[in-house]
């Protein structure tokens, strides 16, 4: 029966209803159907609510990137990477890629983010490589894809570096999981054997993003000819 | 401490409330009455997170759940700067633009590393806890300080330039703290144990290949499911991997850990659920789809999974 919920959770999220009313109703039934009084369900919703906070930490970087945003960053992100030849999309996601998972390897996992870095810098620098390769009018289709790749790499980068550092809430909550029970574990051990599938993320995704490249050459080919009888 | 995680949700707190004033005047916005409380409570749910009672916090998110239910969450205009001052202003700052963005990161990390245990007299200087988040909330207020200087800014326009972003954001900035409240009523009502007994009913147990696999699976979506590879791992780890990887084939736990977590992270790239890497990014990014950003980790997610699946049986034969 507890299992409703997550019924809830999957339909909704099918049939496109808001996600937030979606989470909210599921919450409200899950707990009613675990003859959890009203009272108690609103309260763990105020309290979980509240520990949660940090996950709104990107506002604090609203006001500096909406700033600079004003006075033209992105403009002057793109127009920075349309003065290098061997920028491509594919290939300015797959640096920041690295950097990425670089910097989370060291347990640097602050190096990026989507609101300070991806949406002022990365999404527009790969755009802007796009712009200078095919031209100016890119499909709005493309871009967004584009973006959405930029956003990609962020996550990809952040998850499968973290794990090779010791120090990282992930190791630090297995070993207390094992400790509680009892199992000889060794977070160095553990932070090991993350490496083979890190190399591995970034070697597949890497890949993909060379495919990217491919798939925008054949896809705004006709676009770069365009712009070159414009004379741009 | 000097500085507590507390003063850095009073800086997210006072920028949500202090741009909700400039909703509730904006006469573009058909619905700015509603759009406005939408953020204000928002707000007060920041600054005053550790003061309001629990129950009195619920029913203020339910609140805010129902503006966005009732369709009463619209944007408005934002008196944004035209391409032509952008343009000038761009020619006037040029690479200079970069230096405050930079900051952030470069000061983030001075933080995390430089002042970790950092005391004057007796106390830390920042929330040791917390280190990471205060470093950041630190950072983008300095680099903000060279931002307003660099530009000549009135202190007002980067909040209402935060304004257009959140607003940007909408709904989807609160989703990641509903899903985890969401995680908690799940765990407490005890979905994760249902879940793992379901798996361990289905899973042939004397085949080492099929309960690697069910392991690395059952993490995966299990992590789908609640949008987060912490909640999944004590669940399917103490319902799989303890009796049977551990238990039954001696796997080193070592092994299985690192390499079961990866397998619920393929997870975390595959669902909405995980609103804070998948569905904030796609609004932030104007997508029209927000599970874009999904759309395009899904093939990486699952070629990593089999890699992880394939990693786990081989080490372990």
């Amino acid at each position: 029966m507890v299992m409703i919920g997550v019924a809830i959770v999957i339909i909704g999220f099918i049939v496109r209803l808001n996600p937030l009313l979606v989470v909210t109703v599921a919450g409200l039934v899950t707990g009613l159907v675990a003859k959890q009084s009203l009272y108690d369900i609103i309260e763990q919703f105020g309290k979980a609510f509240t520990t949660n906070r940090y996950m709104a930490i990107f506002i604090a970087t609203l006001p500096v990137i909406g700033l600079l945003e004003r006075f033209g960053l992105r403009e002057q992100a793109e127009s920075v990477v349309a003065k290098v030849k061997a920028a491509t999309t594919g290939r300015i996601i797959n640096v920041y890629l690295f950097i990425r998972e670089l910097g989370a390897v060291f347990g640097l996992t602050s190096i990026g983010g989507h609101a300070q870095m991806v949406r002022p810098l990365v999404a527009p620098m790969a755009e802007g490589a796009a712009e200078a390769k095919y031209g100016k009018d890119i499909p709005d289709n493309i871009r967004q894809e584009i973006r959405a790749h930029s956003a990609a790499a962020d996550n990809i980068g952040l998850f499968f570096g973290e794990d090779v550092f010791i120090a990282i809430g992930a190791i630090l909550l297995m070993k207390g999981f094992f400790d509680q029970n009892n199992i000889p574990a060794d977070p160095l051990q553990m932070a090991m054997w993350a490496i083979p599938t890190a190399i591995a993320a970034f070697v597949v995704h890497s890949i993909r993003l060379q495919m990217l490249d491919r798939s925008l050459d054949r896809r705004l080919g006709k676009a770069k000819n365009k712009s070159a009888e414009k004379g741009e | 401490m000097f500085i507590s995680i507390e003063a850095v949700y009073v800086f997210l707190g006072l920028i949500t409330l202090f741009g909700s004033l400039y909703t509730f005047r904006d006469q573009k916005n058909p619905r700015r009455v509603t759009s406005g409380l939408f953020y204000f409570l928002y707000g007060v749910t920041l600054l005053l997170g550790s003061v309001i009672p629990p129950f009195v916090m619920g029913l203020l998110v339910i609140v805010m759940v129902i503006i966005v239910g009732a369709g009463g969450l619209k944007t408005g205009s934002y008196g944004e700067a035209s391409s032509e001052e952008r343009h000038e202003s761009r020619n006037r700052l040029g690479n200079r633009l970069f230096l405050p963005a930079l900051l952030i990161p470069l000061i983030t990390i001075l933080g995390t590393t430089g002042l970790k245990e950092v005391k004057i007299g007796e106390l830390f200087i920042l929330d040791q806890k917390n280190i990471t988040l205060v470093s950041l909330a630190i950072a983008t207020l300095i680099s903000l300080i060279v931002g307003i200087a660099m530009t000549r800014s009135r202190p007002m326009t980067p909040i209402k330039e935060s304004r257009r972003l959140l607003e940007a954001i909408g709904w989807a900035a609160v989703l990641p703290q509903m899903l985890a409240t969401l995680g908690t009523i799940f765990t407490s009502a005890g979905v994760g144990t249902v879940v793992s007994e379901w798996v361990s009913a289905i899973i042939p147990t004397h085949s080492l290949f099929w309960v690697v696999f069910a392991y690395c699976v059952g993490m995966a979506m299990f992590t789908m499911i609640m949008g987060n590879a912490f909640a999944a791992f004590p669940v399917m780890t103490a319902g799989i991997a303890v009796p049977l990887l551990i238990g039954q084939f001696g796997v080193d736990a070592n092994h299985l850990a690192a390499i079961g977590m990866f397998a619920g992270y393929c997870g975390t790239l595959m669902t909405p659920m995980a609103a804070n890497f998948n569905i904030v990014p796609a609004a932030l990014l104007d997508l029209k789809d927000k599970n874009h950003v999904i759309r395009v980790q899904v093939p990486t997610a699952l070629i990593l999974l089999c890699f992880n699946i394939a990693l786990l049986y081989f080490i372990s034969l």
